[in-house]
């Protein structure tokens, strides 16, 4: 055994309002630079939806995520090593900016320089990356938002998958839910393993999955290899881009920017503790189904005396065990199992897991009677989202643990009512899901309330432990590769001319000459 | 062209480019490593790369080995297995070949630079004379194919050859090999040496950094705070 600790997140679906200002933060902070413009760290899609880059969870197209061989081994989906050398040259695997949008801008400048005319001006998008007009945006990080384009389109998502889907294209059947999608910062990264130059790593301390950008050659073969398409390449610096878990603030304790900033109180941040030694085996078994348990045997009781002996011999801080005791990402994954990673199949272990969402009982049930099943809860089948699509997003189409996690929140929803308005304990129900009433009342709390202090289980890193920090005096702090050299952000540079697309720098003379010889005809 | 011209630009321009080339390379490795890089472009337009990219780099790859061991490998040593009349005629197929697929892409990688809006907006003013030398250079390689069937004893190509070991063994006559020799040649060789001189300062430099380490590393790496690279 060799315990090692991870940040962990969970992001209760449940409660997600689909307002995008996790999106909007993150990309305040990281990503509103020339050459990432098109990145999106963190992005909200409302599913049913191909999602963004499109189809993104379509692995025979984009290959991401590892391939289990005939001999019970794993390899990377794109190929063993010598066949992602042999795409270095020209990546058959990676989506162009088209499949994300093409970045844009509005031509605000016409706005106030048009001249009088009959109709009212308008800001028409400009090509970022060229600086032309572009005739129409065909595609951004939300474009299926809250059920937009037609059916027969979104209908591609691969969750649909042994799901009888025509009926859904129908109003009164339609369904909808938010996912907001990030680095899952993955146990058995794809991204790492398919790195070249291997500049891609996880860090030992607390699991973060970083690209060191010195060593990036930009050889793209991450963009391919990570099944969640959150690799990105920066087509300005020719490296690629991560979510970084904000590790600047995570290091003090803070939330991550998405994290901190989320209004529905949706996410969750924790410690796991997990054995190292044992996550090949967890990612190699053989039935997709059994991924999401073999992922959960690898996690570690933090309260178990053995555990903890061996988490200190492997060099685990004091604070981060207590953090593990009081995360809620172990509650919510392991005590109550509501908790769920994001396509298991991909065989990444991923650490980025989602609270399903419930959702209305369908309207037919409604008006006669709700369908009780044999437990005598409602009957999760009649909720508008089906399990299966549920199941297919989050245990590779295991029915049954989604099931109970739908089960258990809506018990703790009877409980909690009967409790509240009607003054009695529906402990028959908690016994039905195998809740007791201490459990649900914590469930409650942690997930229903969702104070700062119970979302938020963070240990500061301890840096005493593996650096010394008299080294760091006078260093330059954070940085995008290069350290304190100030290369590339000067004007004149030897040795990378920096490159600038037209879009950010001149001046759009051009269609500005064109809507002054409009003005004249007019 | 005078002696001292000459002398300058096959005796001591080789010096100049050899040592900016390894010392630029040293520097920028060390003080810009965040500019190194292979500077691809294929997110913003993959058409025309996929062919075009494998072509060229295939074609070059097998130039590039071929020129190191055809003019660094002693006579005394192929002389052993090969006749300098068969080895000058190896290379014309072998080099033809490659250097007529290695034409093909890199005039397809020239045409996309140059008239995709995309990449010739996005293309700093390295990334396009770098592809033109390059293209200039192949054209000059090929062109020397019909000055070298004309004299297919060999002759020339062992000038070429004792020229090139000259150099790198710092014997300073080097430059006296090349004295009768087609002006194709010359060209060729002065143009590669241009290369040699620019390579720190353009995106050549990707070429040090070829992953044949990922052949042998495991698949996950795990880093320590502080410490390098660890295997997990």
């Amino acid at each position: 055994m060799k315990v090692r600790a991870q940040i962990a997140m969970v992001l209760n679906l449940d409660k997600c309002i689909g307002c995008h200002t996790c999106s909007v933060t993150c990309k305040q902070v990281w990503t509103s630079r020339e050459g990432v413009e098109y990145a999106w760290f963190n992005n909200v899609e409302t599913k049913p939806g191909i999602g963004y880059p499109k189809d993104w969870e379509n692995q025979d197209r984009w290959k991401g995520g590892w391939r289990r061989k005939r001999n019970g081994k794993i390899e990377p989906r794109i190929g063993n090593r010598l066949r992602v050398l042999a795409k270095i040259f020209a990546n058959p695997d990676m989506p162009e900016i088209d499949d994300y949008y093409e970045p844009f801008t509005f031509d605000y400048e016409h706005l106030h320089t048009a001249p009088e005319s009959r109709a009212m001006p308008t800001a028409r998008p400009i090509s970022l990356i060229t600086g032309e007009r572009m005739e129409k945006i065909e595609w951004g990080p939300n474009w299926e938002e809250i059920l937009g384009t037609e059916f027969r389109k979104r209908s591609r998502d691969r969750n649909f998958e042994a799901v009888q889907k025509e009926i859904y294209g129908q109003f009164e059947h339609t369904f909808m839910m938010y996912l907001p999608r990030l680095c899952e910062h993955c146990l058995n990264p794809a991204c790492v393993a398919a790195c070249p130059s291997g500049s891609i790593y996880k860090r030992e301390e607390d699991g973060i999955v970083l690209i060191d950008q010195d060593k990036c050659r930009g050889w793209r073969m991450c963009v391919s290899a990570c099944p969640y398409k959150k690799i990105y390449y920066n087509w300005q610096s020719g490296k690629a881009e991560k979510c970084t878990f904000c590790y600047p603030r995570i290091e003090a304790g803070e939330p991550t920017v998405c994290s901190e900033t989320c209004v529905g109180r949706i996410r969750y941040l924790g410690v796991m503790l997990y054995d190292a030694d044992r996550i090949e085996e967890a990612a190699s078994v053989e039935n997709e189904q059994h991924l999401y348990r073999s992922q959960l045997d690898i996690f570690l009781d933090p309260h178990d005396p053995a555990v903890i002996a061996q988490a200190r011999a492997d060099g685990v801080p004091e604070l981060w065990l207590e953090a593990t005791r009081k995360s809620p990402v172990y509650k919510m994954a392991i005590e109550w199992g509501v908790a769920f990673p994001l396509h298991p199949e991909y065989r990444t272990l991923p650490m980025v897991w989602y609270v399903p969402p419930l959702s209305p009982i369908q309207s037919a049930h409604q008006a006669g009677h709700i369908g009780w099943d044999e437990k005598g809860l409602p009957d999760v089948n009649t909720l508008r989202i089906p399990v299966r699509y549920l199941a297919n997003l989050l245990t590779a189409g295991a029915e049954a643990p989604v099931v109970l996690a739908l089960q258990r929140m809506m018990a703790m929803r009877m409980h909690m009512r009967a409790r509240t308005v009607e003054g009695r304990m529906e402990t028959e129900v908690l016994k039905q899901v195998g809740l007791s009433v201490e459990q649900v009342e914590e469930m409650y709390e942690v997930m229903a309330i969702a104070n700062y202090e119970d979302r938020f289980v963070i240990p500061t890193t301890h840096r005493e432990y593996a650096e010394n920090a008299f080294d760091l005096k006078s260093a330059c702090g954070f940085s995008f590769g290069n350290g304190c050299s100030t290369g590339g952000s000067t004007g004149a540079n030897l040795f990378s001319a920096k490159r600038t697309s037209a879009g950010h720098q001149s001046p759009r003379v051009q269609i500005r000459r064109v809507a002054a010889k409009q003005a004249e005809e007019v | 062209m005078s002696e001292f011209l000459h002398h300058l630009a096959f005796g001591i321009y080789p010096y100049i480019a050899l040592a900016v080339f390894l010392l630029g390379s040293l520097v920028r490795f060390e003080r810009e490593q965040y500019s190194w890089r292979s500077g691809s472009s294929q997110l913003l337009r993959a058409r025309q790369l996929r062919i075009g990219s494998n072509l060229f780099h295939i074609g070059i790859l097998f130039l590039l080995f071929g020129h190191t061991v055809g003019l660094l490998t002693p006579h005394a040593i192929y002389s052993l297995f090969i006749t300098a009349e068969q080895k000058q005629m190896l290379a014309i197929v072998s080099g033809g070949a490659a250097g007529v697929i290695c034409f093909v892409g890199l005039t397809m990688l020239l045409h996309r630079r140059l008239y995709d809006p995309r990449i010739r907006k996005t293309s700093s003013p390295m990334d396009i004379a770098i592809l033109a030398l390059l293209w200039a250079q192949l054209v000059l390689g090929l062109a020397t194919l019909p000055f070298s069937l004309a004299h297919r004893d060999g002759h020339v190509m062992m000038q070429l050859s004792h020229w090139a070991q000259h150099i790198v063994t710092f014997q300073g006559d080097a430059a006296s090999y090349l004295a009768g020799v087609d002006w194709v040649f010359k060209a060729h060789i002065f143009l590669g040496l241009t290369l040699f001189l620019v390579f720190p300062f353009s995106r050549l430099v990707h070429i040090w950094s070829a992953p044949v380490g990922y052949m042998f590393r495991p698949y996950q790496l795990v880093r320590r705070r502080g410490r390098g690279a660890r295997v997990a």
